[in-house]
């Protein structure tokens, strides 16, 4: 059997666009063993709705267990359910992303499975059995090429580096049932907070603006705020000063120690360019930067900077690209 | 309350690195060594743990050649009670051959909890805490950002994209640690002394066969030079003009 298995990440009862990349990148791996894509999707009553358009997107099956209790991610019952479906469809190669979720959600089962697992993939190839990826490591100074001889192959994929295709399949749906029950898991979610509302995730975001100790003070942040809100589809980071600092919440540090993105376009703020921090982002396809100091190394890797006050550049930026906003 | 800290020997990232001779492996002469931070955040967890609990004790275990004593002994001199090495002569990339390795050791030792760091910025994997409890057939929470352990259940704060979730657990338990736990305390000259002393066992490691093969390791490109584009905010809107014909961004 060469079938590939995928799956497709919720959150609040929506799929979320690094499920259509895991699709995706599903379909361009079966393509070339010459079978199928069958995704697994889980998720609150009402996400059978949302199916459809995985099949869009290359997938031949879509596996949907839906469940009341499984509105938030429930590790056990992902885990249980992934691995029981892999296990008994014999798949040549599993495809998860390199989230929070896919992060703790990809390890469990490929140990359910006895198989190995690179994750934070940044491209893949197949070789006769072999499927062959590449991973950063040393914080992305080094980029490895592995080759991943078991079976399956379960590889997290890094956000945005695959855009979702269109590649219309069957996409036929089956309902099945969670493989364990929800209210027995025994780590239990007892609350969860959400972030300031309708809020975009760093690692999907296609523009992340990001603010540094430039800032001077947390109540700053308004000015990446604005600019990130004038551009619409722009998710706000902040580097570890500055959430050591307690202004920002750590789940926005990008950095070594934080968060991995690479966005179209990445614009910092009043950011120097830490070692640290450049591990999170140097592989934006476009980054700007914006710092009053002309020798701060953010420029070295910046593709445009503007040296200056970000009190004066930030909010004549933002004016700026509204007004680019509204002509389109 | 019998606590485990699994400890990596991990290279200082604050440098240049160079690919060795057999281009499968990062060239070691002149890096700097020491404990992996989120292993030595979770050491932190376990010894404000210990120091909570009377009678408690913690272990520090670490898998590799004998080069990471040195890392046991910097978790021994922060005031871990005792140290494990599980001797092989290099530490695979594959996180299940790892996981398996340490599962191995770990379950016989009768541990309520089972900490990790909750990835090493070597191999940029992150996956051995989460498949080690799987393996243990363990409830397991990663990337914990706060923890509370009373009355043999534990609290924990994940920090989720967009979102923090807050969770209960029983022990034992396996959990990996976020940036933002704790500050990990440093080795006071006591307790560098006192760490000579403390044991020290070395087992020899059964690490399996691995399934995944590092190729080849590269440089990635350089950026390209960027180029800036003027000062003050009256360098907007040239940037902007570029954001649209040239970067297409905008």
């Amino acid at each position: 059997m060469a079938n590939v298995f995928a799956l497709v990440e919720t959150r609040a009862g929506e799929v979320r666009k690094v499920g259509l990349e895991a699709v995706t990148a599903a379909r361009m791996l079966a393509d070339k063993f010459g079978g199928e894509v069958h995704a697994l999707l889980l998720g609150p009553p009402g996400i059978a709705g949302k199916a459809a358009q995985l099949g869009q997107h290359g997938a031949d099956v879509v596996a949907v267990v839906e469940h009341a209790a499984l509105n938030n991610y429930n590790p056990e019952v992902a885990a249980a359910t992934a691995a029981e479906r892999i296990k008994s469809g014999g798949y040549r190669a599993a495809v998860f992303s390199t989230t929070a979720q896919g992060r703790d959600l990809a390890p469990r089962v490929a140990a359910r499975l006895g198989a190995s697992i690179v994750t934070d993939v940044l491209s893949f190839e197949v070789e006769g059995d072999v499927v062959v990826v590449r991973h950063p490591m040393n914080i992305g100074k080094v980029i490895a090429t592995i080759a991943m001889s078991g079976t399956p192959a379960v590889i997290a994929m890094r956000p945005n580096v695959i855009a979702p295709a269109q590649n219309a399949k069957a996409g036929r749906v089956e309902n099945v049932q969670p493989a364990v029950d929800p209210a027995s898991t025994k780590v239990k979610v007892v609350e969860t907070k959400q972030g300031s509302g309708g809020k975009l995730d760093l690692a999907e975001a296609p523009v992340v603006v990001a603010g540094g100790r430039g800032l001077k003070a947390a109540e700053n942040f308004k000015l990446v705020e604005d600019l990130a809100s004038a551009f619409g589809n722009a998710a706000v980071g902040a580097t570890r000063a500055v959430t050591d600092d307690g202004w920002r919440p750590h789940s926005d540090q990008i950095g070594q120690t934080g968060r991995l993105v690479s966005p179209e376009l990445y614009i910092a703020v009043g950011i120097s360019g830490a070692v640290q921090h450049l591990a999170g982002m140097r592989t934006s396809k476009t980054i700007v930067a914006v710092n009053k100091d002309k020798d701060a190394p953010i420029f070295k890797v910046a593709d445009y900077g503007i040296v200056g006050d970000v009190f004066e550049v930030i909010p004549a930026l933002t004016e700026a690209v509204r007004e680019a906003k509204k002509h389109h | 309350m019998k606590i485990a800290v699994c400890v990596k020997r991990v290279p200082d990232m604050d440098v240049r690195f160079r690919i060795a001779a057999d281009s499968t492996s990062v060239d070691e002469a002149g890096l700097k060594f020491d404990i992996n931070d989120f292993d030595a955040w979770a050491v932190e967890a376990a010894l404000q743990l210990r120091d909570k609990n009377a009678g408690s004790e913690v272990t520090a275990i670490s898998l590799g050649p004998d080069v990471v004593q040195e890392t046991i002994r910097k978790a021994l001199s922060m005031g871990v009670d005792k140290g494990v090495q599980l001797k092989a002569d290099k530490v695979p990339f594959d996180g299940l051959a790892v996981a398996k390795a340490l599962a191995e050791e770990l379950k016989t030792g009768g541990y309520d909890l089972i900490l990790f760091g909750k990835m090493s910025p070597d191999s940029s994997n992150g996956v051995v805490g989460a498949m080690v409890a799987e393996l243990l057939g363990m409830p397991a929470v990663t990337a914990i950002s706060s923890l509370e352990i009373a009355d043999g259940k534990g609290k924990a704060k994940r920090e989720l994209e967009g979102a923090q979730e807050f969770v209960e657990f029983p022990l034992p338990a396996v959990l990996t640690v976020d940036e933002g736990l704790n500050t990990a305390r440093l080795p006071s000259l006591k307790g560098i002394m006192a760490a000579k002393k403390k044991p020290l066992e070395v087992k020899q490691a059964q690490i399996p066969q691995s399934q995944l093969t590092v190729r080849k390791l590269e440089l990635p490109p350089e950026r390209k030079a960027g180029r800036v584009v003027g000062e003050g905010a009256s360098a907007v809107p040239e940037l902007v003009k570029l954001l649209q014909t040239e970067a297409k961004v905008l």
